[in-house]
């Protein structure tokens, strides 16, 4: 019973090993989704108080900062209107930030962590990673509703401008999920991406403006070096929510430099990034069942 | 042995593999760290190449039942992994509707949720929608027949359990192409039954199954054809019955082509030549499947080619995992076999009750001269074996005839003192 050689022309396009999408968005997106929703039971599975431990982290880093710094070193204390609000200011950027460093640095080992996975069933690579920051992504609403009851209660008011947050949040999240995207496939390669990312990551936080507000920063830059610090997506992004959330007393990102197209710079540097990590992680997907 | 119904023939296959290769590059020194990167950038690593596979090429249609035979080491999971796009591989290879992959069991389980959610992701991970893996759950529940346990973390079930579980889910995944990778030998018996009913059921309905195999007895029961690869070649495509044999020569050590040139690497000094082997019953009929218990001779053809004093000769029966299962040699009955001219022919005969477990069967037959039996003259492997049938597989090794009984030997508890 032997089969005579089929016309291969009649086929159709040959399947070409995984992909990082496998063409399938449909999947990708349910699977990414339930990895999340699970590990998102798993953490909180048996924790009495459950997803408040997770605030407990930005809260007590907030809650040092905002001591130190007004008390201490008297950093966010001073004249002008963009110390108003400081305590607010400092949480809602805490928290961005958390979100971003969570999402990044889980994502890191997660392609290699889940070398079983990989080997083993075919499915949409990129799930593997981008679950890691849907997950953080969960955290990061819960976190939004601790910061905006704070912030009201701080006598923060809500303003037009609140309509601009989805489109600053998302912005962040398509930045982080680049990164994410961009580590994840480097780790398989190399595994110093944990620790210098580790590293990397205090400096961006010190190098955004979480602690010091911007307009101080603006005093003691030159503009030169000013456009330079704002080069810098978080610190954008940072600022932006700042102005747009809390008091319009800071300045908007436009204002700072000059111009609104001056945004266009750091939203091409995220979708560049975007790009880059998902380039990256496209190209070792394939490969990546054979390498771990 | 169950009947293999033809598959039905359909005018496009479903998978359908062209020239398909497989390289690994294998360092010699793997190079992870920054530091040693930094400190010999131009040293690159070094890689040795692996051919997996070569150059394999075949179609398997709609409603088939194909297997994938070899040895370790063969490629044949490799061959697998490439067919269920887990690794990429050279050459093409089509492939038409759903796949449910079963490469090894309880992959992505989580060990700290109960059944349902791990039923539920593993599904979505097979490829189902969130609705359709939340529909089968009962269904998969039910043919794991895990119901009193559902409730129960992962971490607390038996290695049976997650057999049971993993297989269910991958069968109800309801795929037109199910691959299956060596991963049923750990269930029980019973459970084992089960899963060969649902090869038979899934068969009935049509369903694409590849199966990874180095147990030629389920292999000549389901599949329909199979192929045989030996480090990386496809050296056979074909009926399971001839794969099964070729298998057992690979098994035993010997080149299938040097087999076909004739053999001339035999082992022994050839003053004696064995020409044929076969398995004969007491009404002298040659046999290839051999019902238990029966008396049967396995007897060998010897042509003289010098003189040969008193020689000996002695039967080995291999089982499928290559144990000799009986030995028997002709010195203990009797060392003065006789004198033996040149030109003679002779037939020598070892007769014993069928008591062997069902399965496959190669006999070794060495031709000696007197003494240790170590001073070979010829011997025979390899080109013939038999199978064994019977009702019932109980997983011993042979079925000794044994009687049984179950006696009462006192009298039950009186009704007062039954705590």
């Amino acid at each position: 019973m032997s089969v005579q050689a089929p016309a291969y022309e009649s086929l159709g396009r040959p399947i070409h090993g995984p992909g990082a999408l496998s063409g399938d968005w449909r999947r990708f997106w349910h699977l990414t989704f339930n990895i999340a929703v699970m590990q998102w039971k798993i953490r909180f599975y048996g924790s009495a108080l459950g997803y408040l431990w997770q605030l407990v982290r930005p809260l007590l880093l907030f809650l040092v900062l905002y001591v130190f710094f007004t008390k201490i070193a008297k950093v966010g204390v001073g004249e002008g209107p963009s110390y108003d609000y400081y305590g607010t200011q400092l949480l809602a950027s805490i928290v961005l930030f958390t979100f971003f460093s969570e999402a990044t640095m889980g994502a890191v080992r997660s392609v290699v962590d889940n070398e079983a996975l990989v080997r083993k069933i075919q499915f949409p690579r990129m799930a593997i990673p981008v679950s890691v920051v849907l997950l953080s992504c969960f955290n990061l609403c819960l976190n939004m509703i601790v910061v905006t009851i704070f912030a009201l209660a701080a006598g923060v008011r809500p303003m037009l401008t609140w309509f601009e947050l989805p489109l600053i949040i998302a912005l962040l999240v398509v930045l982080t999920a680049g990164v994410a995207m961009l580590l994840s496939s480097l780790f398989v390669y190399l595994r110093d991406i944990q620790p210098i990312w580790e590293v990397l990551s205090n400096v961006i936080f010190y190098a955004s403006p979480v602690i010091i507000p911007v307009t101080t920063v603006e005093q003691k830059l030159s503009p030169t070096l000013l456009h330079i610090y704002m080069l810098n997506p978080l610190a954008v992004v940072f600022q932006q929510f700042r102005h747009a959330f809390i008091t319009h007393a800071t300045p908007s990102v436009g204002a700072l430099l000059g111009s609104r197209a001056a945004i266009a710079v750091p939203i091409a540097i995220v979708v560049a990034i975007f790009a880059l990590g998902f380039w990256v992680f496209n190209r070792i997907a394939p490969r990546v069942a054979e390498d771990l | 042995m169950a009947s293999r119904s033809a598959p039905p023939r359909e005018a496009t296959p479903v998978i359908v593999a062209r020239e398909v290769s497989k390289t690994f590059r294998v360092p010699e020194e793997r190079r992870h760290t920054l530091k040693e990167r930094v400190l010999h950038p131009r040293r690159r690593t070094r890689y040795q190449t692996f051919n997996a596979l070569r150059d394999v090429s075949f179609a398997v249609e709609s409603g088939e039942f194909f297997g994938i035979a070899g040895r370790n080491g063969s490629g044949k999971s490799t061959l697998l992994k490439c067919l269920a796009g887990i690794y990429r591989a050279d050459g093409d290879i089509w492939r038409r509707g759903r796949l449910s992959t079963l490469i090894e069991l309880g992959v992505g389980f989580n060990p700290d949720m109960a059944a349902r959610d791990n039923v539920v992701m593993n599904g979505i991970m097979l490829g189902l929608s969130p609705r359709e893996a939340r529909k089968r759950y009962d269904s998969v529940i039910e043919f794991a027949e895990l119901h009193e346990f559902k409730d129960l973390k992962l971490k607390n079930y038996s290695s049976g359990m997650h057999v049971r579980l993993a297989f269910s889910v991958a069968i109800q995944v309801d795929a037109d192409i199910l691959m299956i990778d060596e991963v049923l030998a750990v269930g029980d018996a019973s459970f084992q039954q089960k899963c060969f009913d649902v090869f038979n059921d899934l068969r009935d309905r049509g369903k694409t199954i590849v199966f990874v195999t180095h147990d030629m007895g389920a292999m000549q029961r389901f599949c329909h054809r199979a192929l045989l690869l030996e480090r990386g070649d496809p050296v056979y495509l074909g009926e399971p019955e001839e794969v099964a044999d070729r298998y057992l020569e690979l098994n035993f050590g010997r080149d299938p082509r040097s087999m076909a040139a004739g053999g001339d690497d035999r082992v022994g000094d050839g003053q004696a030549r064995i020409l044929d082997v076969w398995l004969e019953n007491a009404l002298g009929e040659r046999l290839a499947n051999v019902p238990q218990r029966q008396r049967v001779t396995l007897k060998a053809r010897v042509l003289f080619m010098v003189d040969v004093r008193d020689p000996s000769s002695s039967m080995y029966v291999y089982n499928e995992e290559h144990r000799a299962v009986i030995i028997a040699t002709t010195w203990m009955d009797n060392e003065r076999t006789g004198d033996f001219d040149a030109g003679e022919e002779v037939e020598i005969a070892f007769t014993f009750d069928n008591i062997l477990a069902p399965g496959r069967y190669a006999p070794v037959l060495q031709l000696a001269h007197r003494g240790s039996g170590l001073d070979m003259i010829d011997r025979f492997e390899g080109s013939f074996s038999f199978v064994v049938t019977a009702p019932m597989a109980l997983g011993g090794l042979v079925d000794l005839p044994v009687s049984s009984a179950i006696t009462r030997v006192s009298a039950p508890f009186e009704q007062g003192t039954r705590a």
